[in-house]
C-alpha cells in the first residue's frame, strides 16, 4: 500500500527574469515507514519538490500542478484549512538550519508545546509541558528539566536540530520530510543527527524522506534513491543498485566525482563538468545532454526529445541510450 | 554591558546573558536598559510626568492652584502678574498667566494631561494601524504590498503640516457635524486622525521590512509546516519578535507627537483656551516675553525636558534591543 503517491508534479515560478520551472513532472510513491533520499546538485528542485508536499511554496506566483496523493487525498487539491491540519499531524517537516528554524523568542519547550497545541488545542498547559518534556527527553537533550525553559540561542547546534527534530515528531507524523538536516552543522554532530532521525523512524514508524546531496548519507540510511536534475527524477533506485549499478550518465558521474575522493562523506555533488542548465532557458531534449560524454552517440536524438523515465534493470532511468548500455557500459565504468 | 562579566556557563554561545536559566532575548534587552543610566534617569522622569498628569486634579487642589481660576490679586492694572518673577510666590508657586492670573503650575500640570494623552494615544492609533499594514503588507506581498507601499508614498507626498493647519478649521466642524461634542474634543480627535493618518507610513515601512526579513527566516515557515494558522503566525511567530522594534520606534516617535501637540496649539490649530495646553502657554507667552520672562521660560523647558527624557529612553531601548548597537556596549 502507498502511503503518499507524487503525480506528474510540476511547479513553476513566475519572476522578473521569466518563469522559472523548478519541477517538471516528478512522480514517485512512498510506503509506510519507508525512508526515501532525494539527491542532486542544489537548484535541482529538491527543496521545491518537498515543499510541495506541504503547500509551503511561496512566492507572488507560484503554480503548481499535478497530485499529491496523501492515502488517496490530493494535497493540492484541499482547501487552507484541511492541509493545515495535514501539516505536522501527518507530514511534519525538517528544516536545514536548526539557527534559524526556532523562533528566539520563546523558550525550546513553549515550541514544542506550541507544534503540539496547534492540533490539539484542549491541551492543558501542564500537559503541554509533560509533552514538551518527554519529547526533549526523546531526542537526547540531557537534563531536560532544566533545559525546557532555555531558549534557542542557549544551544548548540546539534542541540537545536534536535530540538527541531522534537518538534516535527510531537504529533507523530506519518511521513517526516528532512530538507538536508545536517547541512548546516557541524562535521562531528551529523552523523548523530542522523541517527538520531532513523531511531526516530524506528520507534514512530513513520516514512522519511531524506534531501541531502551527502551521498555518504543516502548510503547509510535509505533504502530508495531518486536523483534529480533540472526539476526532473532522472534516476530512482534502491540504493544498492543505485549506487553499484548506477544507470544514468549523472548518477555516475555524481558518484565518480565523490569516489575520486577519499572519503564519500561531506562531498558537495557539484564536481561534474559544465553547470547546471539554468531553469529558465533549459536546453532542448534532455537538460543534461550538453554535460553528458554520450549525447553525441544518438545521433542528435539527445538534444531534441525529452528522455521519459523507464524501467531500466532494477530501477528507473531517464535517458535514451538503450537499456544494455546503460547497464553494461555504465555499471562497471565507474570502477576506473 | 561587557561581554567579559559572563559567569561560567553552558558551553554554547550565548549572547552576553546574565543568567543561564530561560533569558529570552527581551528580557536581556531590558537587563540592558537598566544598565543604562540616562535611559533609566529619563525613565524616572517621564514616570514623573505621568504621575502628574495622571494625579493633577488632585495635586492641584493640595497645592491649592486651580487652574481655571482667574486671581485678580495677582496681576496688576496693567494685567501683568504682580511681583517678582512673573509673580512666583507661595501661593503660585511658578507664577500666575498674565491677563488673567491663572496659576502657571496648575496649568502646566493639566497641560501634562494634554500632551501625554495626545501623545499616548496618537502613538498608540498609529502603532495599531502601521503595525497591522506593515504586517499584512509584508505578509501578502504582491499586489496587497503594492498597494499599502503606494499609499504610503502618497501619505509622505503630501506637506502634512500646511494640510493638517488649513483643513483645521474644516475638518473639526464636519467632526462636530458627525456627533463628536463640539470644542476641544472634536479638535483634540482632529489631531489625533491626523497623526495617525499621516504617521502609519514610517511605522508600517519598519514592520515591513521586519516581516519580511523575519520570514525568510525559517521559523516562520517552520510553524507553517507544524500546521499554524495565519493567526498563529501572526500572534505567535513574528509580533513576539516585533515588539523590540515596536518599543522602540513608540518611545521615539511620542516625543514628536508631544512637540507637534504642542506646535499645533500655538499655532492656533490644536486646542483652544481655555484649554491648559503647553502650546497655548507658549503661544500666549510669546506676546509677554519681555514683561514675564518666565511664562516664556517654565512651559518651554517643561516640554524640553519630557521630550528629552523620551528621546533618551527611546535611544537607551534602541541600544539595547537593536542588534547593531552591540558595538557601542563594547
Ligand atoms: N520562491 C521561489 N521563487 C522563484 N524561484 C524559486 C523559488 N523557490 C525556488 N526557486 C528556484 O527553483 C529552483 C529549485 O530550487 P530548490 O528546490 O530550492 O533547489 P534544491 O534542489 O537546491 O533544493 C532554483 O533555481 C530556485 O532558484
Ligand atoms: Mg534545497
Amino acid at each position: 500500500m502507498t502511503l503518499l503517491s507524487v503525480r506528474d508534479l510540476r511547479v513553476t515560478f513566475g519572476t522578473a527574469d521569466g518563469d522559472v520551472h523548478a519541477v517538471k513532472g516528478v512522480s514517485f510513491d512512498v510506503s509506510p515507514g519507508e525512508t526515501v533520499a532525494i539527491v542532486g546538485e542544489s537548484g535541482s528542485g529538491k527543496s521545491v519538490t518537498a515543499n510541495s508536499l506541504l503547500r509551503l511554496n511561496f512566492g507572488a506566483d507560484v503554480r503548481t500542478s499535478g497530485q499529491v496523493l496523501l492515502e488517496g487525498r490530493d494535497i493540492l487539491a484541499m482547501s487552507d484549512e484541511e492541509v493545515r491540519h495535514v501539516r505536522g499531524r501527518e507530514v511534519a517537516m525538517i528544516f536545514q538550519d536548526p539557527l534559524t528554524a526556532l523562533n528566539p523568542f520563546y523558550s525550546v519547550g513553549r515550541q514544542i508545546g506550541e507544534a503540539y497545541a496547534v492540533h490539539h488545542p484542549e491541551a492543558s498547559k501542564k500537559e503541554l509541558r509533560e509533552i514538551a518534556l518527554d519529547s526533549l527527553h526523546k531526542v537526547g537533550i540531557p537534563e531536560p528539566g532544566k533545559r525546557i525553559d532555555q531558549h534557542p540561542h542557549e544551544f548548540s547546534g546539534g542541540m537545536r536540530q534536535r530540538i527541531v527534530i522534537a518538534i516535527a515528531l510531537v504529533n507523530s507524523p506519518k511521513i517526516l520530510i528532512a530538507d538536508e538536516p545536517t547541512t548546516a552543522l557541524d562535521v562531528t554532530v551529523q552523523a548523530q543527527i542522523l541517527e538520531l532521525i532513523a531511531a526516530m523512524q524506528a520507534e514512530h514508524g513513520s516514512a522519511v524522506i531524506l534531501i541531502t546531496h551527502d551521498l555518504g548519507v543516502v548510503a547509510e540510511i535509505t533504502e530508495r534513491v531518486m536523483v534529480m536534475y533540472a526539476g526532473r527524477v532522472v534516476e530512482s533506485a534502491a540504493v544498492a543498485d543505485a549506487f553499484v549499478t548506477p544507470t544514468h550518465p549523472y548518477t555516475r558521474g555524481l558518484l565518480k566525482s565523490v569516489k575520486s575522493l577519499d572519503s564519500v562523506r561531506h562531498e558537495r555533488l557539484e564536481s561534474i563538468p559544465g553547470i547546471p542548465p539554468s531553469l529558465i532557458n533549459l536546453p532542448s531534449g534532455c537538460p543534461f545532454h550538453p554535460r553528458c560524454a554520450h549525447a553525441d552517440s544518438l545521433a542528435g536524438r539527445c538534444s531534441t526529445e525529452v528522455p521519459e523515465l523507464r524501467r531500466v534493470g532494477p530501477g528507473s532511468s531517464a535517458c535514451h541510450l538503450p537499456d544494455e548500455r546503460l547497464l553494461n557500459l555504465l555499471g562497471g565504468a565507474h570502477e576506473r | 554591558m561587557s561581554d567579559s562579566a559572563n559567569a561560567p556557563e553552558p558551553p554554547v554561545p550565548s549572547v552576553g546573558a546574565l543568567s543561564s536559566e530561560g533569558l529570552s532575548p527581551f528580557r536581556m534587552g531590558l537587563a540592558r536598559v537598566k544598565q543604562n543610566r540616562a535611559a533609566k534617569a529619563a525613565f524616572w522622569v517621564v514616570s514623573f510626568y505621568v504621575f502628574v498628569a495622571v494625579f493633577a486634579p488632585v495635586l492641584v487642589r493640595i497645592l491649592n492652584i486651580d487652574p481655571y481660576a482667574l486671581d485678580r490679586e495677582a496681576i496688576n492694572d496693567f494685567g501683568l502678574p504682580a511681583g517678582q518673577l512673573g509673580g512666583i510666590s507661595w501661593d503660585h508657586p511658578f507664577g500666575v498667566e498674565p491677563g488673567t492670573g491663572r496659576d502657571i503650575l496648575g496649568r502646566l500640570m493639566y497641560g501634562a494631561r494634554i500632551s501625554l494623552l495626545v501623545g499616548a494615544i496618537g502613538t498608540l492609533l498609529t502603532t495599531v494601524v502601521g503595525v497591522t499594514l506593515g504586517i499584512v503588507a509584508g505578509l501578502r506581498r504582491g499586489f496587497v504590498d503594492a498597494l499599502i507601499g503606494r499609499l504610503g508614498d502618497v501619505t509622505l507626498a503630501f506637506p502634512s503640516l500646511l494640510l493638517i493647519i488649513a483643513l483645521a478649521n474644516p475638518m473639526t466642524q464636519r467632526l462636530e457635524s458627525w456627533g463628536v461634542p463640539a470644542g476641544n474634543t472634536a479638535r483634540i480627535t482632529y489631531i489625533m486622525a491626523v497623526l495617525t493618518l499621516f504617521g502609519w507610513v514610517y511605522m508600517a515601512r519598519l514592520v515591513r521590512g521586519q516581516v519580511l526579513s523575519l520570514r525568510e527566516r525559517e521559523f516562520v515557515e517552520a510553524a507553517r509546516s507544524f500546521g499554524a494558522g495565519t493567526g498563529h503566525l501572526v500572534f505567535k511567530q513574528l509580533l513576539p519578535n516585533l515588539w523590540p522594534q515596536i518599543i522602540v520606534f513608540v518611545s521615539l516617535s511620542l516625543p514628536g507627537y508631544v512637540a507637534l501637540e504642542a506646535t499645533l496649539s500655538f499655532l492656533g490649530v490644536g486646542l483652544l483656551a481655555p484649554a491648559a495646553s503647553w502650546g497655548i502657554m507658549l503661544g500666549d507667552s510669546v506676546r509677554y516675553y519681555r514683561a514675564a520672562p518666565t511664562y516664556l521660560f517654565i512651559p518651554g523647558v517643561t516640554l524640553m525636558v519630557l521630550v528629552l527624557a523620551f528621546n533618551l529612553l527611546g535611544d537607551g531601548l534602541r541600544d539595547a534591543f537593536d542588534p547593531r548597537s552591540d558595538r557601542q556596549q563594547l
